[in-house]
């Protein structure tokens, strides 16, 4: 009788998240702490970036674009490999979550990409004296915001939502040949976009404050595009898993993540 | 801190449209998605009970 029983808990792996159900709940436990990390992180970027970096010698306040434009051009690259990845991941192991979260982030990616091409054409108008030139970095940019918008139409083309996964898949395989591109464009050719702002080989060109700005407003835009994420794949799992007894149990209130 | 003033700060050295047409932007696509994405689950809530109040009755 004394005897401590342990309760019948199956042992947590991390394919436990691998099921929607115990996905859908991890979200929506995460999504207030994103959203407040988001908004910390960009008060405390905008801040460095508006009253403590100084005026740039050469572009005086133009630069200050920089904090936006940087950090949304990175979180576009990378979210099209990551985009790829999970893709590839539920087409090669059929699974539905890692298909669903590869929807889910094309949105966003599309939006990070056209924010790079915005900020960066009102970057380029005062300093190169044109909003746009058919650069190889901007020309790549623009390809990679098209991908986006053409893995969207193509998944949403087609009925069979899992051979629209498999098309997906496969076309977010073939354009992420175009991130390295992108990435290294302005050392392949000779462009009028400058060259990498930090690296691993050199220490970083600009002053301490303006680098650090630049960096806390990337962490904010990586827990904005979190959040924002888990919100669209939220719905994305609700409505393919309509009619399974988890949904049904959760719009009944009977369950309760 | 280098500004004076509101106006000083808001002209930025004379880029002021490029600084804040670019920043307007931002902020009105990042507050955008998140209602589009909150309006998308909403739906798909309202949906998957309408869905299943259906299949019950059948």
């Amino acid at each position: 009788m004394n005897t401590p029983t342990k309760p019948p808990t199956a042992p947590l792996r991390l394919y436990t998240f691998a099921a929607p159900s115990r996905f859908y709940a991890l979200t929506g436990a995460l999504l207030p702490w994103l959203w407040a990390i988001t908004l910390l992180l960009t008060a405390a970027g905008l801040y460095m970036g508006f009253f403590v970096a100084p005026t740039d010698a050469t572009q005086g306040d133009a630069y200050r674009i920089i904090f936006i434009h940087v950090p949304a051009a990175w979180m576009t690259m990378l979210l099209y490999m990551v985009l790829a990845f999970w893709a590839c991941i539920g087409w090669a192991f059929n699974a539905r979550l890692a298909s669903m979260l590869a929807r889910a982030i094309a949105p966003t990616g599309a939006m990070f990409a056209f924010l790079a091409l915005w900020t960066g054409a009102f970057w380029g108008r005062p300093t190169w004296g044109a909003w746009w030139v058919w650069d190889a970095r901007l020309t790549s940019t623009l390809i990679l915001f098209f991908l986006y918008l053409g893995y969207i139409a193509l998944v949403n083309a087609i009925d069979d939502v899992r051979r629209a996964d498999q098309a997906g898949a496969l076309l977010a395989l073939v354009g992420s040949i175009n991130v390295p591109i992108i990435y290294f464009s302005v050392k392949w050719w000779n462009t009028l976009h400058q060259g990498a702002t930090i690296s691993f080989k050199q220490a970083p060109t600009m002053a301490a404050t303006m680098l650090i700005a630049m960096l806390i407003m990337t962490f904010a835009f990586w827990a904005y595009a979190f959040a924002v994420v888990f919100m669209r794949v939220r719905a994305v799992v609700l409505e393919r898993e309509a009619h399974t007894a988890w949904v049904d149990e959760l719009t009944k209130g009977t369950r309760t993540p | 801190m280098k500004w004076n003033n509101a106006s000083e700060f808001f002209a930025m050295g004379g880029y002021g449209l490029y600084v804040w047409g670019s920043y307007a932007v931002a902020l009105l696509l990042m507050v955008v998605e998140p209602v589009l994405a909150r309006r998308r689950h909403r739906q798909a809530l309202h949906d998957a009970a309408e869905g299943s109040a259906h299949g019950s009755k059948t």
